[in-house]
């Protein structure tokens, strides 16, 4: 499997799909 | 001491415009910039000239911007750090930021100093060093995505956690 960290698309996807899982798990500890 | 937080925040932003700003730079620009340059022999003018200086500017300016940082949180520093206190949100984005500091010092400069030249290293280490930096540099822009969404959650953030 490709790093996606190798092509700027992959690198900026994987920054929005943290961001989305990180922002389940702060909602749920701030809620 | 009441002008703390203030001068806090506004050295936070500055510095921390200048670390993330040099980082996309790295990333959106200088990466196919030197390729390029490789390919056309003009590689020594951004490898000699223009990398260093942004290396420098950009690895005081994640030092500044995470002292910055701990200074604004002050007292709340251990509750962010703890995603307590209703801290969860800045603390996140403080994680990702220390995380991102530690690439900037544990990761990338070592190893730019010897694509650079700046210490002596054999072809292999060197070929070695580049795949290291480069997957921290990139590692550090997909995690600046997230620090700066949670970084700046103020008033406008409190809606959509349901706050």
């Amino acid at each position: 499997m490709k790093n996606p960290l190798d092509s700027l698309w992959g690198t900026v996807i994987s920054g929005l799909v943290l961001t989305v899982i990180l922002y389940f798990v702060v909602k749920s500890i701030l809620g | 001491m009441e002008y703390v937080p203030a001068v806090a925040r506004w050295l936070h932003f500055m510095a921390g415009v200048m670390w993330i700003g040099l980082l996309y730079y790295f990333n959106f620009v200088q990466v196919a910039a030197l390729k390029a340059a490789t390919a056309d022999g003009t590689a020594a003018g951004i490898t000699k000239h223009v990398a260093p200086r942004a290396l420098l500017y950009f690895r005081w300016a994640a030092v500044v911007t995470w002292l910055a940082g701990a200074a604004l949180l002050s007292d709340k520093f251990v509750d962010a750090f703890t995603l307590r206190h209703g801290m969860a949100g800045i603390g996140v984005g403080a994680w990702l930021g220390t995380i991102m500091l530690f690439n900037v010092w544990a990761l990338i400069w070592p190893n730019q100093q010897k694509i650079l030249g700046l210490k002596p290293a054999t072809d292999e280490e060197k070929n070695k060093a580049r795949r290291v930096a480069f997957l921290a540099s990139r590692a550090n822009v997909a995690l600046s995505m997230p620090m700066l969404f949670f970084m700046a959650g103020g008033w406008s953030h409190r809606a959509i956690f349901g706050l």
